[in-house]
């Protein structure tokens, strides 16, 4: 990799289903301010801004140049970047990249949505080829349940066992302030909540969020000499897509791209057991299923094993890696925001400040984005 | 939240048309299935793949396509979900039954509608086949649905 790159803070909303006491700038400008409030910094240390939500979920476009009041990018070097649910990865990736080069010391990045103020559903159907998708889809819903509905037929996973991922995520939440909902949920909540496609039931769905994140990424001096806060270092990244159609692909919820970004990611981290050697993971799990799918893609365990690994409690907060301490996608998805939220999680893991969600001494952090057709990106963070 | 009555907020609905052009490939299937009742795949000459919707262009090796496959229009269930939930934007209101379905010689699925069954009757590998609207404009849904093979 190239020159070193820290997160040197974070800083959230407080997720909910609906902040109609802002608008979208207002929104942004809350969680800049905390960010900037977390490293002591005004945006006059700032040398970028890059920002990124999902566009047409509010009907608005562009932004990057609107809200540059808001997010401090004033007369400097700003940019959207926007790769659907990825977003918020993909512009902390960016905000490395920039670091990286050597070309700027001190990026804040952010990802934002405030879905209350438009149609989600109607924003994904932009997303979706308009000749062969648009017409006989069903929302995200109806595709995660044809990839739920796979992988519980080929490998015998339950619907208790799902469900026992929101019953963890859940619990999780309670202890992350910021999360949407708080609120503790049995496997019983969840198997007689209303069916939406099956086997997803609406407990074992995300909800939709309005919220937004924002992160600081520094320069390996900025890190050492003006961060109050213990940097979070950038140790690897992966970025990986793939076909243009959901049907495309056998065993889709298995991901083929966060399977080869995986691979990818700790290559260059020089991970082998993955379970062993981090210490805490943040996945972007758009529905329970999906989080017992990606521990093994993910390597934590065999092909099918997601629900044995699940059963074993190891991802539990007391368990031999947790997975989602902040209570996860299934707690809180404000979409622009949900994958930067992942990594600041981690971040947060890293500095220590994760209070009654902090995984004690944790050293390296896995964080996934997931957006689109089932593509992904990858952060791995450690501490010194 | 408490209900602020000092924020307002402005309702607005944006009317917007778009004319898509299929291009040549995606033209040559959805025309085949208006004027025919024939699904074609497309074939890649170096890696073997045969693909359902047709592409110009194979994501595997890059390769234009230029091959065409005639298929049957029957396959099988890959995989399947009783969808309960009403959206404006769906095919129908539900419960309706979406599948992946892989056409006998394709290597890809396509996700489309499944119809004159219910979800109990159907498991993975269920065999399938095409059902076609009478009056047909060049679209994916001139399928109408995928039924259970009646022999």
């Amino acid at each position: 990799m190239a020159g070193r790159a820290a997160i040197i803070a974070t800083g959230q909303t407080f997720h909910k289903s609906r902040r109609r006491d802002v608008n979208i700038v207002e929104l942004i400008h809350e969680a800049v301010s905390a960010c900037l409030q977390d490293a002591e910094m005004s945006p006059a240390d700032l040398d970028a801004v890059l920002i990124g939500n999902m566009e047409h979920f509010e009907g608005v476009y562009n932004a990057d140049l609107w809200a540059a009041a808001e997010t401090g990018a004033y007369l400097k070097h700003a940019m959207k970047i926007t790769t659907g649910g990825t977003t918020g990865a993909s512009v902390a990736h960016a905000g490395y990249y920039h670091v990286a080069s050597g070309m700027f010391n001190c990026v804040l990045c952010i990802g934002w949505e405030k879905q209350s103020d438009g149609d989600t559903t109607a924003g994904l159907i932009f997303q979706s080829d308009p000749l062969f998708e648009r017409s006989n889809m069903a929302g995200a819903i109806g595709t995660f349940a044809l990839a739920a509905s796979e992988y519980m037929n080929k490998f015998g996973i339950t619907e208790e066992q799902a469900a026992r991922v929101a019953v963890k995520n859940r619990g999780n939440a309670l202890n992350n302030p910021h999360a949407h909902l708080r609120r503790a949920v049995t496997v019983q909540d969840v198997l007689s909540s209303p069916m939406l496609a099956s086997p997803i039931k609406l407990m074992d769905m995300c909800p939709t969020s309005d919220g937004a994140c924002a992160i600081i990424v520094a320069s390996e001096e900025v890190a050492k000499k003006k961060s109050p806060n213990r940097p979070a270092w950038f140790k690897a990244l992966s970025t990986r897509h793939d076909q243009p159609f959901n049907s495309d692909l056998p065993l889709l919820i298995n991901m083929r791209t966060l399977r080869d970004a995986a691979k990818d990611a700790y290559a260059q981290a020089g991970i082998v057991n993955p379970i062993k050697e981090l210490d805490v993971a943040e996945f972007y799990e758009p529905c329970t299923f999906a989080e017992l799918s990606w521990y093994e893609a993910l390597g934590l365990c065999e092909l099918g094993g997601g629900g044995k690994l699940m059963d074993s409690g190891a991802t539990q907060m007391t368990g031999e890696l947790p997975v989602n301490p902040s209570g996860g996608v299934i707690s809180t998805n404000c979409i622009g925001a949900t994958a930067m939220i992942r990594v600041a999680e981690a971040a947060i893991q890293l500095m220590g400040k994760g209070g009654a969600r902090q995984v004690p001494g944790a050293k390296t952090a896995l964080a996934t984005g997931f957006g689109g057709s089932f593509w992904t990106e990858i952060t791995i963070l450690e501490r010194d | 939240m408490k209900q602020n009555d000092a924020i307002l907020i402005s309702s607005q609905v944006l009317q917007v048309s778009y004319n898509y052009s299929a291009g040549p490939v995606v033209s040559k299937f959805l025309v085949s299935l208006r004027d025919q009742k024939k699904i074609l795949g497309i074939k890649c000459d170096k890696c073997g793949i045969v693909y359902v919707p047709p592409r110009a262009t194979c994501g595997k090796c890059f390769s234009e396509m230029k091959q065409w496959v005639e298929l049957s229009g029957r396959g099988r269930i890959e995989t399947f979900t009783s969808v309960h939930y009403p959206e404006p934007v769906q095919p129908r209101g539900g419960p309706f039954i979406l599948a992946v379905i892989k056409l006998d010689g394709s290597d890809t699925g396509l996700t489309h509608l499944v119809g004159e069954a219910e979800e109990k009757d159907l498991t993975i590998g269920t065999k399938l086949e095409a059902v076609f609207q009478e009056n047909r404009t060049g679209h994916i849904l001139d399928i109408k649905y995928f039924r259970p093979c009646r022999d």
